[in-house]
């Protein structure tokens, strides 16, 4: 110990620290790439849980889909009632799986996990795209099992390779734009319980208010102001357009692309500001 | 390994000027005033809720200050708090290793997200996978390791990058005695090895007898003793132990400190580490 007052510490040499902002941005990529290398890993040793979120939509598109196919009570223009709802039960699969991601992270914060990653030197902002896009990789298998189940019920897909991979781009914007919606949640709520409370309060009103299984036409005129800023929409009008031949994007791909996007980019800024906080 | 640093320097490597942390009405840590020489091994005693742990998540950049500040490997850990965290490592008293990932897998994390030469990666990794004598269980889940086992992970995760500073939260709670000394073995080797400063929060006298260089005895939010394990028995008396120390400067009184939810952690931890 020294008890006399300390003369200026000689600061610690800065080895490895990036300079510049192409090195940032490479340090950025790097951390990234760790932690989604880190979650796929979980995730492919352990699959089950991909699987049994298949049922739900499952269950939609064999019920409700064939019940409604039959009223015709719904105006879905040149698609059939089932060609109109199957992009939409992809896109509420992916925010059905996506909207719980974020119980994950409060249970690696029980754990420590999150402790440990927010002490390295890993930018928040890096740690939270990291786990976004492992959640994205994660809804994937969603719209492998969906499209499939789709073509088996009739549904006349497009399936030419650039369609596809819009599909899969899409599903996964969608994925990591929810996941990191519902860690900007547990940040907020920061337990298990309330999370769980939170999460059943909205995927429901998230999914009927979007145009899912019911075109905007057909919604009283405040439910399509608020379909019109719930991104789930956008999903879904770009899935409709990318997946199934005769759809179409009202607002056509870019925009729905470019809405996404943004709204991605702002979650994952507000879910990196957030993410101390949840250790504190 | 780095021989850059000199471990006999007097340099503080830890300075906290006046740090303090609130939470609403609770003074958790009062004005601190600590300086932490280069290369000793420091222990922060205290009871439950005395405000160990607080500090130790404020100099690991988790917990911002309510005012004063600290300067770590030359960094402030407000205004400089990215660069502090390049420079130190962290063993949480939580279970920070990951259950679902084999040994391999958390040092390899833990490499990628501080920055250690891809070249260097591999070689460092199975060096300290080796030195924690983990060699063998390197590709099983960590889920299936004993308690001993996980925190000599945990330190090899910590110190894969040579920080200059490591800090521990309890890093031997709920150990059993062998467990427990060859975690300390490893402290004390990983020291020497890479010249690393350390500060140790723990309630265990023999801990902090056998490892620790110097000591503070935290009570509310302050410093109540500082000085050498064998300086603060002196003072006592010819045959006090650090036993008596600590009950002095703690206070003594049975119903102070340590919340339920501090219950709660320090048995969970236990029992999984268990």
């Amino acid at each position: 110990m020294t008890p006399s007052a300390p003369v200026a510490l000689p600061p610690a040499s800065v080895e490895g620290e990036p300079r510049g902002a192409l090195a940032a941005c490479a340090a950025f990529a790097r951390h990234s790439a760790a932690i989604l290398a880190v979650e796929v890993r979980k995730m492919l040793r352990d699959p089950t849980d991909l699987f049994t979120r298949a049922v739900q939509p499952l269950l939609w598109l064999l019920v409700f889909g064939q019940v409604f196919t039959r009223t015709r009570a719904i105006p879905t223009g040149p698609l059939s009632y089932i060609e109109f709802m199957a992009p939409g039960v992809l896109a509420q699969s992916v925010l059905f799986t996506a909207i719980f991601y974020g119980i994950g992270v409060i249970w690696e914060r029980d754990l420590g996990v999150v402790h440990k990653l927010l002490a390295s030197p890993a930018s928040r902002t890096s740690l939270v795209f990291g786990k976004a896009m492992a959640a994205g990789i994660r809804t994937v298998s969603q719209a492998v099992i969906i499209v499939l189940l789709a073509v088996i019920m009739g549904v006349r897909v497009r399936f030419d390779p650039m369609s596809l991979i819009g599909v899969v781009c899409a599903v996964m914007l969608g994925g990591a734009l929810f996941s990191t919606f519902s860690l900007v949640i547990a940040c907020i709520v920061k337990t298990r319980d309330r999370f769980m409370g939170i999460g059943q309060l909205l995927t429901m009103p998230l999914f009927f208010a979007s145009n899912a299984i019911y075109p905007l036409e057909m919604m009283p005129r405040w439910l399509r102001a608020v379909a019109q800023y719930n991104p789930l929409t956008y999903l879904v009008e770009a899935l409709r357009a990318l997946m199934v031949q005769g759809g179409a994007s009202s607002a056509g791909l870019p925009a729905d692309f470019a809405v996404l996007m943004l709204v991605f980019i702002a979650f994952v800024l507000l879910a990196a500001r957030l993410f101390p906080g949840l250790v504190r | 390994m780095r021989a850059t640093t000199s471990v006999t320097t007097d340099a503080p490597v830890v300075r906290t000027i006046a740090l303090t942390r609130r939470f609403g009405s609770l003074l958790a840590v009062d004005a601190l005033d600590l300086t932490i020489a280069a290369g000793t091994i420091f222990g922060l005693l205290g009871s439950n809720g005395a405000g160990k742990t607080t500090v130790i998540r404020m100099l690991t950049t988790l917990l911002p200050p309510t005012s004063g500040t600290a300067e770590v490997a030359g960094y402030d850990i407000v205004r400089d708090a990215a660069r502090v965290r390049r420079h130190i490592g962290y063993v949480p008293q939580l279970l920070s290793a990951d259950g679902a990932l084999t040994g391999y897998e958390n040092l390899l994390l833990s490499a990628r997200l501080y920055d250690v030469p891809r070249a260097e990666q591999k070689p460092r990794i199975t060096e300290a996978l080796a030195f924690m004598g983990l060699d063998a269980a390197a590709h099983t889940l960590v889920r299936t390791y004993s308690g001993g086992m996980v925190r000599r992970l945990e330190v090899a995760q910590a110190t894969l990058h040579h920080p200059t500073v490591l800090f521990l939260d309890e890093p031997t709670i709920g150990l059993d005695p062998i467990a427990r000394r060859a975690v300390w073995e490893r402290l004390k080797q990983s020291r020497q090895q890479f010249a690393m400063t350390m500060l140790i929060t723990t309630h265990d006298m023999e801990e902090a007898e056998v490892l620790c260089d110097s000591l503070a005895i935290m009570h509310s939010g302050r410093i109540a003793a500082l000085g050498t394990p064998a300086a603060l028995k002196g003072q006592l008396g010819p045959h006090a132990t650090l036993d008596d120390v600590f009950v002095k400067a703690a206070g003594g009184s049975i119903d102070q400190g340590g919340g339920y939810r501090d219950t709660v952690r320090t048995r969970s931890t236990t029992a999984r580490l268990g």
